[in-house]
Formats: C-alpha cells, structure tokens, sequence
C-alpha cells in the first residue's frame, strides 16, 4: 500500500503552504505576544501576503502543472487570481486597520481567520477537482462565518453571522448535491476528467442536468446572485465595515474563480444548458440589484444591492461564451476575459468605497448611513473626489474603469446575439446611475450635518488616494488590464 | 513633427490639465484662482486658433488628424480629426470659455476654484467630442461631460437644484446609453472597428439602419432637445448658474445636432431618408408649437431656454431636408445661436446678480437705469428674433429658403418663427428694459462694470460680424456639406 504512494510536487503549491505555515505562525506569535504587541500579527500578516505574493510570482512559469493526483492545478490564471486576491487582501488589512484597533477587533483570531480565509480562496482558484473546490470553499466560508461575528458584543453582527451560515451551509449544501450528481453521471470528481466525459458524450444526461441546476445554483449563492442573494444585504449591514469591505472584496474573486472552473473548465460539454440559468439570474440580478438599491438610505446597504447587480454584469459576460451552441474560440475568450476584467474592476471599485466609508467611521462612530456623507466635499474636497470617482466608476461614466469594464461584457454580450439583453442590462444601469448620482449629491450639494474632522490615520488615506487614482488611471489607460485578463485566460484554458 | 499634428490634443487637453492646478490651488486664495483659471481659458482658446488659419477649406476629409492605439483589446483608437463641419465648434467652445470664467469673476463666492475647474475640465471634454472620430473616444467624451455640468448645476445652482441636475443627468444618459449599444453593434458589424469613418462605408440593409437611427435618434433627440424630450432643458437652465446655462445653450446643445451629421446621416443614409417626415415634423413642432410655450413664460430663463428649443428646431429641419443650403444653414444657426443664447443669459445673469429674481414682473424700466446694458440687451434680443444684419438671420434665412425648395408648407410653417421669435423676446423686452421704473430695486440698479462690459461686446462684436459677413463661416464648411451631401445622397443598401 505505501509502496503505491507518490511524493506530490509541492512546488506549485507552495504559496498554498506558506500560507499555511505562517498562519500557524500567527496563532502562536498571538498567544505568546498577543497580549503586549498587537501589532507583531498584523505585520506578520501583511508579511506572509507580501511572501505570497512573491512565491506566486518567483514559481509562475505560464505552465499548467497538476499535482496531488490531478486534485490541484497551477497555471496562469490561478496565479493572476491569487495576485489580485493577496492585493484585495492586503488592502483590506491596510483599509481595516485603525477601524478593528478602535473597536478592540484587531485580535489574533481576526488575522488568523483573514489568513485562513485567503487560504481558502487560494485553493478555490487552483482547484482541478470537486473535492479541492468544496474543501477550499469550505475553508473561505467558515473562516468568513466567524469574522463576521468577530465582534461579539453586537447583535446584529451575530445575527448576521447566523443568517451568513444557515444560508451560506445551504449553498453549500446544494453545491455538494450537484456535485455528487455530477460524479454519478460522469464518473469522476476531477475536473478535466468530466470534460473529458462530457467531451466523450459518456455522460448520463438526466442526472446531468439534474447536477447541474444544484451546481449553479451553489454557484450562484456564492456569487450573491437572484434569486440566492437574500444574504448578501444582511451580512453586508450585519457586519463590522473592515469585515463588509472583506466579504464584498476578495471573495469575488474566489467566487469568480469557482464558476470558470466548474462551469467552463468542467461543464463547458454542456454549456448551453447552464447558458440560460446564469442568463435569467444575470438579468434579475441586475434589474433587482438596482431596484432595490434605491430604496437604501444606509450604504452598507446600498453597496450590497449594488455588489448583488454588478455580479449580475459579471455573469452576464461569463454566459456570453458560446454562440447558439457553436464553440468559437475567439468568442469565449472574450466572453470569459470581459467577466474576469468586471471582477478585477469591481473589487477595485468596492475596495475604495468600503474605504471611504472606513475614512468616515471613527472611535465610537459609524458612519454607514448616507446622511453621514452630507458635505464630504466641504469637510475634504480631496476625499470627496475619491469617493466621486468611486461612485461614477460603479455607475459606468467614463472615464473610470467601471466603464471600461462594463463595456467590455456588453460587447461579449451582443457579439454573442443578446442584443436585447444588453439594452435591459443598460437600462438598469440607468436606474443604478440614481444611487450612486445620490451620494454624489449628498458629498456636493448638501451641507454638512457632522462636521468632525476626519480623524483616519495616513496609511488609510494613502491607500484611499491610491486606490482612486488607480481607478481613474485604469479606466484612461484601460489597455494593459484587459490585454493581461485576455492573454491569461488565453494562456490557461 | 509640425505643430499641427498636435493641435487637437493641445485643444482637448490644455483646459483639463490646466484644471488640475486651479482646484490644487483652492478656493481661499480667490485672485489667484480666477487669474489662473482665466490663463489657462485664454490659452485654451489660443491652442485652437491655428485649427481656423491652418485650414484647408478646399478639402472635405478631415483634417489635422492624430491617430495612436489607444484600447488594442477592441481596437479602440485615440483617433483625433475635424472637417469644416466640427472645426468652428471647438473654436466657439473655447471663446465661450474665456466667457464664462469671465462671467463668474465675482458672482461666485462659494468653492470658487471648483466652480473655475469643472467648466475648464468640461471646455476640454467639448472639444474631445467635437474631434473624436472613433466611436468609444466619442461616446467617452459625450458621457463623461456629464460629471462636470451635473455638479455645476447641482452645486451651484438655483432652489430646485437637485432636481434639474438629476433631470438632466438621466435624461441624457437614458440616450447615451442605447448609442452604446448601437456603436459597439456597429464594431462587430464592420469587423472590429470602431472608426466613424469607417462606419460611414459600411454597407448596412434597412432594418439595422432604421434601428440604428432610432438608438442615435433617442441619444441625439434627448440632447438637441427636439420635442417631445426637451423638457429637463427648461429645469436646468432655469436652476443652473448664469454660466452653466451659457454652456448648456451654447454648447451642449449642439452636440447632439453635430452627432446627427456626423452618425445618423453618413452612416445611416437611407434610414434618415425614410425618417425624414417625422423628424421635419418634430423639428417644425418645437419650431412653432415650443415658440407658443415660450410666448406665455414669466420667467426670463425659461423664456430663453423654449426659445433655445424653438430655434434648435430649425437645425434639425434643416439637416433633414437634405439640400446644402439647408444643412449649412443649420451650421450658421448652431454658431449663431452658440453667440446669441450665451449672450442672451449673459443678461439675464447680470440682471440677476443685482435684482436675484428672474421673474419678468420683477423688472420694468431698466433702460433708466441701466442705459448701457439695456442697448446690448435689446440689440442680442432683436439678434434672437431674427434681425437682419445680425447673425440670428443668416441661419434662419437659409434654412426657410432650404425649406421653401424642398417644401412650401415646410418653409411657410418654420417662417412663423420669424413672427413668434420677434413676439416673444420684443415682448419681453418690452416688459422688462422700457417703461416706468417699476420698483425702488429697479430704481436703485447700477449699470454694467467694465468685465460684464467686456463680456458682452465680444459677443456683440460676434452677432454683428457673422450677420454681416457670414463668408469665413459657410467657407469653411461649404466643401464639407457638399462631400456629406453627396454622401447622403448614395444609398447603402
């Protein structure tokens, strides 16, 4: 029996195991220095993703290489994934960290929980079977369950950290059906080995589709998209913001990482039955995201409808991959890279407004309603501006790259004949152009009504800058990002 | 390299960087800002003079043309170039730039130096849409002129404020964005390309072009505005500062008729033949029936504002009756309307900054005290009513005697204007520069300084000289019209 056994290489996943290694690091550095040095975890944190990053960066050689028994695969687009989310990741730690230590929150358990959840993501993106992909989802979920209820004093954190896990174990729940069902008609968990089935046309096709609609359905409770979005705006209000600006961040990405390799890498055989689910909830997503939206006046909130429409735009490039059952290469390359550039985007876009409203939150305040954005321009133009282009970025005004990135799934969408799909989707963004036109009016046209000064530290503020400018920068020079998203996935599918 | 080949970007961004120092500096330091904010005007204006004595008026292709990769992914090209039809735009936005600085020089106490900025970073992004020849670069520019004059008119803006900034920003983004549609279906339609002269050769059969022109239609209508979709005009002018109205009437304004010539006519042909009655119709409609609405107006700017509409009616008639006479007519009108309207708030504006009331039951007698700029007052209202040997005549006349060739009653019906428009600015001239004085505030009004002397004989000087000798303006753009008019005449199908 032990003669049978392989050495794995464990050169592809080594940023995996560093991780890994450094969060058990973490843990005791806490137990042993927690009390006296807080920020000895932080910094090591912030390290470890930096270490991560270089890791991923130094063993990225553009090869696809499975290891562990085909179980977990390293290529270009899992690289790329894992760099965007050690960025979102960091900066969510940078964005967060005067916000946790004035609530007392900045404890051990927070970086560890951060860590494991990135951890989590990390094999969600490098994930070549169905068995990685629970486990790594797992991993994220339960991680975020409990950062959510990080602060224990709040009911309405617990209560959203409640709500987080009944719903989020019952997406899991049903992905794990489909999952099984798909193993049933197929004969195998891996990934590349269903394709092969489904390529094979050995696959038994009733419990196939039956699998399917589990699948995406699971998919799409993690995405947060209508109808399995009941989640999201609770768990957004619930918890703290740091944690709100984590949940709506990297995860995406993950997520985003979930549906390529389920439903395009697996199930691409039959793509144009999952093509119609993920089109009714991208259309409903979107037209319900917006909707809702308006009726917000706490913009915890309000992001959240938001976040629940722009993943319907997401989607709504990731289904525009296949032209009336015919596979063209050229097609589903842009169909993919313009739903991979929505997301690169929209996490930059939700980063710099959970930002802002981290700026405005201080001691014993929270600023989360719209009223507390009365005057920003007044109290800091600069800041405003930020907060300005962050808003017009996520309503697609050029010249931000909300725009770029919009445009980009529009153009996959009607090149792939959704013609009439693509006028609904603008439609709606005119109804989501009112919202955020709103906080605008509220930062430019109103007075004041809280005219503390904004107490944040310099990092937040450099990074919010930062942040801003990259999101003006990306959407005047939008080139060099949708070319990196094109000839990765170019490179990995 | 010579100069020329620059002289488009130098015109597009000149005011937009030179924005950037003047909100840098801030409102504190009020002289420094306005002097800044002047320079970079004046220099804004200077850069296109070279576009008006380097011009060939013998070629009809555009001229002055840069070209650069800008998005590769879509082949999207930074693609810069005008014909005799844009050309005259840009000069005339960046001499009413001068203007408007000019105009808020004291009047604007409150955030001075963001006041200065948007109209600066706005003059550029005129000037981009008026040179674009790639769709994406034109359509960018289009949308992202919203930002400025949606916080200009929000945030400097009358009592009703809110509610015309978010009228106008809807409104015209419910257009825009089914252009975005149609452009991006025009791109797969030509086999990736998003040049507008390319698009100008596209064969296309008459059920894509009527879908087409009705998605510019809707975009361009909403703009111009034509009735039935004029009416967030009178709100924002009503509620906007004396300078935002001069940008909206002078400029604004014409970008939607100028994206008739440019896209529905050259690249829809046969879509716009077949168009043409309802939109000689809708044209003669705001012509005649928005010149009664402007008849029974109490309020000086709204009377202005239908009076725009009335005689933006006359542009369009003219574009849609296919004859030279009648499109370069159209062209005089823009620009003479661009000088009269700007002048005509400019009065209302100076009125205003001494009575704050633009109710016209507020005046009467305003020639006893205010001598010298009742004399500029009455000459740009008989301007506006058509008076030969001022500009407002050329346009007007040309139009009628292109209207009278292609159909008596056409021309008959758009004639009336000459009786309405004389009706309803003499009339309220009448009410509100003669008589008695009417009220001790009238009584106790002090004449025009200097600066405000400045302003408006400039434009005097404009109205004069157009309506004098229109030979350097129709010269220009003979040789333009005549290649469009022969393109229009062919048919794509």
């Amino acid at each position: 029996m032990l003669n049978n056994f392989v050495t794995p290489d464990l050169y592809p996943a080594a940023p995996e195991i560093f991780l890994l290694l450094m969060a058990f690091l973490v843990l005791f550095v806490d137990l042993v220095f927690g009390a006296t040095h807080r920020w000895m975890a932080a910094m090591l944190t912030v390290i470890t993703l930096f270490g991560c990053a270089a890791i991923t960066l130094v063993t990225s050689d553009g090869q696809t290489t499975l290891t562990f028994s085909n179980m977990f695969v390293d290529d270009l687009l899992s690289d790329f994934l894992k760099l965007m989310t050690y960025l979102a990741v960091i900066m969510m730690l940078v964005y967060s960290r005067q916000y946790m230590a004035d609530r007392g929150l900045d404890k051990g358990e927070f970086y560890v929980l951060v860590l494991f959840a990135t951890l989590g993501m990390m094999v969600m993106i490098s994930a070549a079977n169905l068995l990685t992909m629970y486990l790594g989802l797992e991993l994220m979920s339960l991680s975020l369950y409990g950062l959510v209820a990080i602060d224990r004093e709040s009911p309405r954190a617990t209560e959203a950290a409640m709500k987080y896990f009944v719903l989020g174990a019952l997406g899991s729940g049903l992905l794990l059906y489909g999952m099984s069902m798909i193993y049933g008609a197929t004969g195998s968990l891996e990934i590349g080995g269903i394709a092969q089935a489904l390529y094979q046309d050995q696959a038994e096709r009733s419990a196939l589709v039956f699998g399917l609609v589990f699948l995406v359905a699971g998919v799409a409770f993690k995405l947060g998209l209508v109808p399995f979005h009941m989640w999201i705006p609770d768990v957004y209000h619930g918890a703290p913001t740091a944690i709100t600006m984590f949940v709506g961040s990297a995860p995406k990405i993950a997520a985003f990482a979930m549906a390529l390799r389920l439903l395009v890498y697996g199930l691409f055989g039959i793509a144009e039955d999952w093509q119609q689910m993920l089109l009714v909830m991208a259309v409903l997503s979107i037209g319900l995201g917006n909707l809702a939206a308006i009726a917000q006046t706490n913009i915890k909130r309000m992001l959240a409808y938001s976040a629940i429409s722009h993943m319907g735009y997401m989607v709504l490039g990731l289904m525009a991959g296949v032209v009336g059952g015919r596979v063209e290469a050229f097609t589903a390359l842009n169909a993919y890279s313009s739903a991979l550039y929505y997301t690169i985007a929209y996490v930059m876009m939700t980063l710099g407004a959970f930002g802002t409203v981290l700026l405005l939150s201080r001691a014993g305040y929270e600023a989360e309603n719209l009223e507390d954005f009365k005057g920003l321009n007044q109290r800091s133009p600069w800041f405003a501006a930020m907060m300005l282009i962050f808003m017009f970025s996520m309503a697609g005004i050029p010249f931000f790259i909300g725009f770029f990135a919009k445009f980009a799934v529009l153009l996959a969408a009607i090149k792939a004949g959704y013609t009439m799909v693509a006028v609904i989707a603008v439609m709606f963004s005119l109804v989501g152009a009112f919202y955020y036109l709103r906080v605008v009016k509220l930062m430019y046209f109103d007075s004041p009504v809280d005219s503390a000064p904004i107490t944040a530290g310099l990092d937040l503020r450099v990074l919010l800058s930062l942040n801003g400018i990259a999101v003006a920068a990306f959407g005047l020079f939008p080139d060099q990002l949708a070319l990196i998203c094109y000839t990765t996935l170019a490179r990995s599918l | 390299m010579n100069m020329n080949a620059s002289l488009l970007s130098l015109a597009i961004w000149v005011p937009i960087l030179g924005a950037v120092p003047v909100f840098w500096i801030g409102s504190e330091r009020r002289t420094l800002v306005r002097w800044l904010a002047l320079a970079v005007a004046v220099a804004g204006f200077l850069v296109t003079i070279p576009l008006y004595t380097g011009f060939d008026t013998a070629l009809s292709g555009m001229q002055f043309v840069e070209q650069t990769p800008w998005i590769t992914r879509f082949n999207v090209e930074y693609l810069l170039g005008v014909d005799g039809i844009s050309m005259p735009f840009i000069l005339l936005n960046s001499f009413i730039t001068v203007l408007v600085v000019l105009a808020g020089w004291e009047v604007i106490e409150d955030k001075q130096a963001q006041y200065m900025g948007a109209f600066l970073i706005m003059s550029g992004l005129m000037n981009g849409i008026f040179s674009a020849l790639d769709g994406v670069l034109f359509y960018v520019f289009f949308e992202a002129s919203l930002i400025p004059m949606y916080i200009i008119i929000g945030a400097w803006g009358g009592p009703n404020r809110v509610y015309a900034a978010f009228k106008f920003f809807l409104y015209t983004l419910l257009g825009s964005l089914l252009m975005l549609v149609a452009l991006i279906w025009l791109f797969l339609e030509s086999g990736g390309s998003f040049n507008i002269l390319d698009w100008h050769q596209l064969p296309l059969g008459i059920k894509p072009q009527i879908l087409i022109f009705i998605a510019f239609l809707i975009s361009f209508a909403v703009k111009v505005p034509m009735w039935p979709v004029h009416t967030w005009l009178p709100d924002a002018h009503v509620e906007a500062p004396t300078g935002g109205s001069v940008v909206l009437a002078a400029i604004a304004l014409k970008l939607g008729a100028y994206g008739f010539v440019r896209f529905s006519l050259p690249i829809v042909p046969d879509a716009a033949h077949q168009m043409a009655p309802m939109m000689i119709a809708l044209s003669l409609i705001a012509v005649v029936y928005i010149g009664f609405v402007a008849l029974v107006q109490t309020d000086m700017k709204k009377l202005i504002a239908y009076s725009s509409i009335s005689h933006m009616g006359f542009v369009t008639l003219g574009f849609f009756i296919f004859n030279a006479i009648g499109i370069e007519g159209a062209l005089v009108q823009m620009i003479s309307h661009g000088f009269i309207s700007a002048a005509m708030f400019l009065c209302v504006g100076v009125m205003y900054d001494r009575m704050h009331s633009r109710e016209i039951a507020d005046y009467g007698g305003v020639v006893n005290t205010m001598p010298k700029f009742a004399a500029l007052f009455v000459f740009f209202a008989m301007a506006n009513s058509g008076l030969p040997a001022t500009s407002g005549f050329v346009g007007e006349f040309m139009v009628i005697l292109g209207a009278i060739k292609f159909n008596f009653w056409v021309g008959f019906a758009a004639a009336t204007t000459l009786i309405l428009g004389a009706a309803y600015t003499l009339w309220m001239i009448k009410r509100v520069v003669f008589g008695e004085v009417a009220n001790d505030k009238v009584a106790k009004l002090k004449d025009i300084g200097n600066r405000e002397f400045l302003i408006l004989g400039l434009l005097a000087v404009c109205v004069l000289a157009m309506g004098l000798y229109p030979f350097p303006f129709t010269e220009v753009m003979h040789a333009s019209v005549d290649n469009l008019l022969k393109h229009v005449a062919v048919s794509k199908l």
